[in-house]
C-alpha cells in the first residue's frame, strides 16, 4: 500500500526497532516533561502509540508477502561461550500480537484523555500505559528467552505500578503488591525453565533451542531421585508455572481480581486484552517444546478447563461490575489455555485476538458506565441506564453478546472452535475438560447478561443525585468504543479461516500430527457459514440461549432470585462468595506462615541462638578486657590500633632474629 | 617509561595523603575548606582510577599495572601490587562511592566534619590496597588498616548503641583475620619463603593442609561477606553507622571477603574448595532462604537492607562454590550490583534519616506525596534490589541460577525462592514507606531531594539501568581472569 511505500527504503531492522522505541519515547517525554506537559502530556504518547500501530500494520502485511524477519540488535551479555542477544523474531504469531497490542492500546490511550482527565496523575499514568506497550512489544517480538524474560517481568513492573496507581489509596497498594508476589511464584518456575533450557541445549536462543528439541526426547532428569522425568516435560511445565502467574491460571490467579483496584483503562489494557495473553503466547510461542510432551500438555488442558469453568462461577456472585469482567477474563484465559493443552494452538490465538477486542470493549464501556456513575461499580446501585447512555448501551451489548458466545458475534467463533478442538483431544482427562468448557458457555452467557440486566435495564436504583447527572461520556470514550465494536462483530468472521485453522500461522507453530485437533476440524472444513450452522445446532449455542434466558428471567423480569431456589444454592453461593477459600488459604498459611517464620528465625535464631549464646557470651568477656583497658586509654579503638601495630612489630621482629 | 606506572600506587596512596592533608587542614575555619579539599582528593582519585578502565587488556588474565618492590628484604616481603579482571570494577566501585559519599556528606554532618571526611579518604585508599595487593603481608596490613577508620566512623559518629556495634564488629573481623594470617605464615614457609599470593597459588599443598588454610580463610571471610551463620554483626554495625559508614560498609567492605574467596581460597586450596563445596553452598542457601525471611519482619529500615545485603550476597557465595564460569562471572556482577544497589539504598535511607530523624518503618507512609522525585528514584533502586531485568539486580542473580542449574538443580531451585522473598521484603517496604497517605505531620513537611541528593541518587541509578540494559562491558573484563581462575581451580594441587 502506498502509505507504506516509504518504510521499504530502510533497513527492516530499523523498522522492527522503531516500533518498541516509538511508545517508549512517549513515554520518557510524557514521564519526564509531565510537570510542565500538563494536560498536554498524552500528546507524545499518543503520536508513539500511533506510530507503532502504524509500523505494525507494515509488518504484518510484510509478513503477509512471506517476509519474515530474525535477527539481533545488540549483544546484552556473553556469559562462558553463550552470547545473549537483544533481538527479534518477526513471524505470523508476532505480527498478530504487535498489531493487537498496538491497536488496544492506541484506543486505549485515547480514552484515557477522557477517562483520566481531571486525575493529578495525568502525564504519569499516560508515562505508564506507553511504557507498557513498549514493553509489551518487546517481549512479543524478541527471538530470546532473556528479553522475554525482560518483557514479561517489565509488564509485570507496569502492571504493580498501575494497580498502584492511586497510591494513597490502601486496597490498591495491597492489590499491587498481591499481584506482584503472585507473579513472582511464576517468574521463579519461569526463571528455572530458562535456566534448565540453558543447561540441556546451551543457548537462549529461540531457533537453536527449537533445533535442540529432538535430541532431547527420550532423555530424563531425576529431580525427585527415583523419579526420572522426561526433561522437555520437565522444562514444560516450568514454563508454564510462569504463564499460569501472568495468565492467572488457578491457583495463581488470585491477583488478576484484586487488580481492579487500577484504574479501568489498564484493566482494559493489560489485564483483560495484551498482559494477561502474555501466559498464552508463551506456550503457543513455545510449541516445538510442548508438542513433545503430552503430560505437559495434559496438565494445561485440565487446568484451563477448570479456571474457565470454576472461576467464571465465581463471576455470578460478585457485584462489583469489574470483578465480574475480571473473573470473566479469568474463565476465557481458561478458554485459551485449555486450547493450548489440546495442541490447537491457533484456536487459542484466535480466541486471545477476538478476546482482546471484546473484553477491552466491556471494560471500556463499563468504564463509561463508571463515569456516568460518578465512580460507584456496584451493579445492584445501577439500573435503567440504557436511555441516557446509548452509545455505551450499544456497545457494551455487543461486548456481551460476543463474550457469550451468540453468533455472528465474534467470540461465537474462537470459542466454539476451542470447544470443539477440546472434543477433538485423545489426552487424558480431555473428556472431563471438554464438559467443563461445554458448561462454562452456560456460566458465561449467565454472568454476564446477569450483568448486563442489571445495569441497563429495569428501574434506576441510584440515588437522585447521581441519577440527575447521568450522561453519555464525550467523543474521546465513545470512540475507542465503537471502534473495538465493529471489530467485535467482525473479527470472529473474518479471521476464522486464516487464524482460527492456522494457516497464516502455521509457520509459528510446530504440532505433532496425532494431537492435531485443529488439523481434524480443518480436515471437514466447508466454509465459515457452515461452521456457524454447525454452531447454531450445537450443545454450547443453546446454553448460551439459555443462559440468557434465565438471567432475563431472573434480572429482566423478575428481581432477583425466587425465594425458594435462593435457599437450595445457598451453601453454593457462599463458597463462591468465599472463592473456593484461595485468599483464605494464602493470607492464613503462605503469608502469616512466611511472617510467623521470619519472626522465628530473627528472635530464636539470630537474636537468641547465635547473638545470646554465641556472641554476647564472649563479647561480654572482651567488654570486660576493654573496660579495664579503658581505664588506659581513652577508647578501645585507637587501643586496638595500637595494639595491631605492637603486635605486627613484634611478629616482624621474631621472624627476623627467630629465623636470622 | 610506561605510562600506567604507578598507577595503583597514586590510587592508594592519594586519598590517603589527602586524608591526612584534611585532617591538618581540620575545622578551624569552619569545614569549608575541609570540605572542598575531601572533594577535590576524591575526584583525583576517581579520575586516577579510570586509566585502570581504559588501558586494562581484557585478553589476558595475567596481572596488570605491575609494580614490585622489595619492602622487607629479609623476609621476603614486597610491595607488590597489580589488578587483573577480577579486581578491577572494585577499585573503581571504591573510588566511585568514595566521592558520592563526599558530596553526600556535604551539609549533613555537623560534629567534626573534616576528620570525618578524612576517615573516608584514608579508607579509600586502604580499600582500593586491598584489591591490589599481591603480597601476603601487604594484603594482610591493608585488610586489617582499613577497619581502624571504619570503627572510627562507626564509633564516633554512630547511633546510640555505638559501642556494642563496634565492640561487635571488632571481634568478629579481628578474630577472623588472625587466622588469616596464620595461613599466610604456614604458606609462607611450604612456598619456599615467599609471601607472593601468584606463588601460593602454584604452591602444592596437601588435602589435610588444604582443609586447615581454607577453613583459616573462611572464618576470615565469611565474617566479612557476611555468611551465616557470623553475619549478626551487620545488621547492628549497620544501623548505628552513620550514612555514609552504611554506603561503604555494604557497597565495599562485604566484597572484600568475597574478592578474599577469588583472590585466595579458591586458587590457593582448590581440593579444599571443591572438597567442602558443599559447606558453602549449604550456608550460602541457607543466607538465602533463612535471612530473606528475617528480612520480612524487620521494622528498622537499615536492618531490613542489612538482612537483604546478607541474602544478596548468598547469591555471590553460591555462584562461586558450583565452579562454572557463568556462575562465577555472576556472582561478580552480583558484587558490583549490589555495590551500586546497596549503597544507594542506604542512601535513600539517609536521606529520610536526615529528614526525620528515624529509622522505624512505621514512622513513614505516603512519602511519595510529598517526594515525588524521592520515591522515583527509590522505586528504581528496589527494583534492582528485586532484582529486575533491566535492572544491575537481575544480570547476577539470573547467571547464578543459569550456572547453578547444571551441576546443582536443587540448589538452583531453592535459591530462585530468593526471586519471591526478595520482592516480598523489599516491595513491602517501599509500600509501608512511600506509598499510602499521609498520616503524619512530620511527613507532609518532609521536602524532595536537593541537587547534590539528585546528583548523587541519579548517579548510582544511571549506573543501576546502565548495567542492567547493558552488562556486555562490565562481563567483558571479568573473562579472561575467571576463565584462568576456573582453570586454576579445576587442576588438583596435592602432591602425588
Amino acid at each position: 500500500m502506498w502509505i507504506f511505500d516509504w518504510l521499504n527504503a530502510l533497513p527492516p531492522l530499523w523498522v522492527y526497532f522503531l516500533i518498541p522505541l516509538a511508545p517508549l519515547a512517549g513515554s520518557l517525554v510524557a514521564g519526564l516533561g509531565g510537570w510542565f506537559l500538563g494536560h498536554r502530556a498524552h500528546w507524545a504518547p499518543i503520536l508513539g502509540v500511533t506510530f507503532a500501530f502504524y509500523l505494525a500494520l507494515f509488518v504484518l502485511l510484510q509478513v503477509l508477502h512471506g517476509r519474515t524477519f530474525y535477527g539481533n540488535v545488540y549483544t546484552w551479555g556473553v556469559f562462558g561461550s553463550l552470547s545473549v542477544p537483544i533481538g527479534f523474531d518477526i513471524d505470523s504469531l508476532t505480527a498478530i500480537m504487535m498489531v493487537v497490542v498496538t491497536f488496544v492500546s492506541l484506543c486505549v490511550h485515547v480514552y484515557t484523555i477522557g477517562y483520566m482527565h481531571d486525575d493529578p496523575g495525568y502525564a504519569r499514568f499516560f508515562s505508564y500505559i506507553s511504557l507498557f506497550t513498549f514493553s509489551m512489544l518487546m517481549l512479543v517480538m524478541s527471538n530470546n528467552f532473556l528479553q522475554l524474560f525482560f518483557g514479561w517481568e517489565a509488564v509485570g513492573l507496569v502492571s504493580y505500578l498501575l494497580i498502584g496507581f492511586w497510591f494513597t489509596r490502601e486496597s490498591a497498594n495491597q492489590g499491587a503488591l498481591k499481584a506482584f508476589l503472585v507473579n513472582r511464584v511464576g517468574d521463579f518456575g519461569f526463571l528455572l525453565g530458562i535456566a534448565a533450557i540453558y543447561h540441556y541445549t546451551g543457548s537462549l536462543d529461540y531457533r537453536t533451542v527449537f533445533a535442540e528439541v529432538p535430541s532431547l526426547v527420550g532423555q530424563t532428569v531425576s529431580i525427585l531421585p527415583g523419579h526420572p522425568w522426561s526433561v522437555l516435560t520437565w522444562i514444560a511445565l516450568l514454563l508454564f508455572i510462569g504463564a499460569m502467574g501472568k495468565s492467572a491460571q488457578v491457583p495463581l490467579h488470585v491477583w488478576l481480581p484484586e487488580s481492579m483496584e487500577g484504574p479501568t483503562p489498564i484493566s482494559a489494557l493489560i489485564h483483560a486484552a495484551t498482559m494477561v495473553t502474555a501466559g498464552i503466547f508463551l506456550v503457543a510461542r513455545m510449541s516445538p517444546i510442548y508438542e513433545k510432551s503430552a503430560t505437559a500438555l495434559s496438565v494445561i488442558l485440565i487446568i484451563g478447563a477448570i479456571t474457565a469453568l470454576f472461576m467464571g462461577l465465581v463471576g455470578l456472585v460478585q457485584n462489583d461490575i469489574k470483578r465480574i469482567i475480571a473473573y470473566s477474563t479469568l474463565s476465557q484465559l481458561g478458554y485459551m489455555t485449555a486450547a493450548l493443552g489440546a495442541s490447537a494452538f491457533s484456536a487459542a490465538i484466535f480466541h486471545l485476538v477476538t478476546h482482546a477486542f471484546f473484553k477491552a470493549l466491556l471494560f471500556l464501556a463499563a468504564g463509561s458506565v463508571i463515569h456516568a456513575m460518578a465512580n460507584e461499580q456496584d451493579i445492584r446501585k445501577m439500573g435503567g441506564l440504557a436511555r441516557s447512555m446509548p452509545i455505551t448501551y450499544v456497545t457494551f451489548l455487543i461486548a456481551s453478546l460476543a463474550l457469550a458466545g451468540i453468533p455472528p458475534f465474534a467470540g461465537f467463533f474462537s470459542k466454539d472452535l476451542i470447544i470443539e478442538a477440546v472434543g477433538q483431544s485423545h489426552l487424558a482427562d480431555a473428556g472431563l475438560a471438554h464438559v467443563f468448557l461445554v458448561l462454562g458457555a452456560l456460566v458465561t452467557a449467565l454472568y454476564t447478561f446477569r450483568m448486563f440486566f442489571l445495569v441497563f435495564h429495569g428501574q434506576p436504583r441510584m440515588d437522585e443525585h447521581t441519577r440527575a447527572h447521568l450522561h453519555e461520556s464525550p467523543w474521546v470514550i465513545t470512540l475507542p468504543l465503537v471502534a473495538l465494536a465493529i471489530l467485535s462483530v467482525l473479527t470472529g468472521w473474518l479471521l476464522m479461516k486464516p487464524v482460527g485453522l492456522g494457516g497464516f500461522l502455521d509457520s509459528s507453530l510446530r504440532i505433532q500430527p496425532t494431537f492435531d485437533t485443529v488439523g481434524a476440524i480443518a480436515a471437514h472444513w466447508h466454509g465459515t457459514a457452515a461452521f456457524l450452522w454447525e454452531g447454531i445446532q450445537a450443545w454450547p449455542f443453546w446454553l448460551a440461549v439459555l443462559g440468557i434466558g434465565l438471567a432475563a428471567l431472573f434480572y429482566l423480569v423478575g428481581e432477583g432470585l425466587p425465594a425458594p431456589l435462593q435457599r437450595i444454592v445457598q451453601p453454593a453461593i457462599w463458597v463462591l462468595r468465599q472463592k473456593y477459600g484461595f485468599d483464605v488459604f494464602n493470607q492464613i498459611v503462605l503469608v502469616r506462615g512466611a511472617l510467623l517464620l521470619g519472626r522465628r528465625f530473627w528472635h530464636w535464631g539470630d537474636q537468641a541462638l547465635i547473638d545470646g549464646a554465641m556472641v554476647n557470651g564472649s563479647a561480654q568477656l572482651v567488654a570486660r578486657a576493654a573496660a579495664s583497658w579503658r581505664r588506659l586509654q581513652t577508647g578501645y579503638i585507637y587501643h586496638y590500633a595500637f595494639v595491631m601495630i605492637i603486635g605486627f612489630v613484634l611478629f616482624l621482629t621474631y621472624f627476623t632474629l627467630g629465623r636470622g | 617509561m610506561d605510562l600506567h606506572m604507578g598507577l595503583l600506587s597514586a590510587a592508594i596512596w592519594l586519598p590517603i595523603v589527602g586524608g591526612f592533608v584534611v585532617l591538618a587542614v581540620g575545622d578551624r575555619a569552619g569545614s569549608r575548606p575541609a570540605r572542598w579539599l575531601a572533594l577535590v582528593f576524591s575526584l583525583l582519585t576517581l579520575l586516577v582510577t579510570i586509566p585502570l578502565f581504559t588501558g586494562f587488556d581484557t585478553h589476558t588474565a595475567a596481572m596488570q599495572f605491575v609494580e614490585r618492590v622489595p619492602w622487607i628484604p629479609s623476609l621476603h616481603i614486597q610491595y607488590y601490587l597489580g589488578i587483573d579482571g577480577i579486581s578491577l570494577w572494585f577499585i573503581l566501585l571504591t573510588s566511585f562511592l568514595t566521592l558520592l559519599v563526599v558530596i553526600s556528606s556535604w551539609r549533613n554532618v555537623q560534629l567534626r566534619q573534616a576528620q570525618y571526611l578524612a576517615a573516608f579518604l584514608v579508607m579509600d585508599g586502604l580499600m582500593i590496597g586491598v584489591f591490589c595487593a599481591l603480597d601476603a603481608i601487604l594484603f594482610y596490613v591493608f585488610w586489617e588498616a582499613m577497619l581502624i577508620p571504619m570503627f572510627l566512623i562507626i564509633g564516633v559518629w554512630g547511633g546510640p548503641r555505638r559501642v556494642y556495634a563496634t565492640i561487635k564488629f571488632f571481634l568478629y573481623t579481628f578474630l577472623g583475620s588472625v587466622l588469616m594470617l596464620v595461613a599466610f605464615l604456614y604458606l609462607y614457609f611450604h612456598s619456599g619463603d615467599s609471601f607472593d599470593l601468584l606463588t601460593f597459588m602454584k604452591t602444592p599443598l596437601s588435602a589435610a593442609a588444604q582443609i586447615w588454610i581454607f577453613l583459616a580463610f573462611l572464618i576470615a571471610f565469611a565474617v566479612k561477606i557476611p555468611m551465616w551463620p557470623v553475619h549478626t554483626w551487620l545488621p547492628d554495625a549497620h544501623v548505628e553507622a552513620p550514612t555514609g559508614g552504611s554506603v561503604i560498609l555494604a557497597a565495599v567492605m562485604l566484597k572484600m571477603g568475597a574478592y578474599g574467596f577469588l583472590r585466595l581460597s579458591l586458587p590457593i586450596t582448590p581440593d579444599a574448595s571443591h572438597q567442602l563445596a558443599w559447606l558453602m553452598i549449604a550456608l550460602s542457601l541457607v543466607a538465602i532462604v533463612y535471612i530473606a525471611l528475617i528480612a520480612i519482619v524487620q521494622q528498622d529500615m537499615k536492618k531490613l537492607i542489612a538482612y537483604s545485603s546478607i541474602a544478596h550476597m548468598g547469591f555471590v557465595t553460591l555462584g562461586f562454590f558450583v565452579f562454572t564460569q557463568t556462575a562465577i562471572e555472576g556472582a561478580i556482577m552480583q558484587m558490583l550490583s549490589h555495590g551500586f544497589v546497596s549503597a544507594a539504598m542506604f542512601f535513600c535511607v539517609g536521606v529520610l534519616y536526615d529528614r526525620m530523624h528515624t529509622r522505624d518503618i512505621h514512622a513513614y507512609g505516603g512519602v511519595a506525596n510529598v517526594m515525588p522525585i524521592f520515591a522515583s528514584l527509590m522505586m528504581l533502586f528496589a527494583m534492582g534490589n528485586v532484582g529486575l531485568p533491566g535492572t544491575s539486580g537481575f544480570v547476577g542473580e539470573f547467571m547464578v541460577v543459569l550456572g547453578t542449574y547444571g551441576p546443582h538443580p536443587w540448589a538452583a531451585i531453592i535459591a530462585a525462592t530468593g526471586l519471591i522473598t526478595g520482592a516480598a521484603y523489599t516491595l513491602w517496604l517501599f509500600k509501608r514507606v512511600i506509598f499510602g497517605g499521609v498520616t503524619r505531620a512530620e511527613v507532609a513537611a518532609l521536602s524532595d531531594l536537593d541537587g547534590r541528593e539528585v546528583l548523587v541518587l541519579g548517579s548510582l541509578g544511571v549506573l543501576v539501568l546502565l548495567m542492567g540494559l547493558w552488562p556486555a562491558p562490565f562481563l567483558e573484563v571479568v573473562h579472561s581472569s575467571v576463565q584462568h581462575l576456573l582453570s586454576q581451580v579445576s587442576v588438583s594441587k596435592i602432591p602425588s
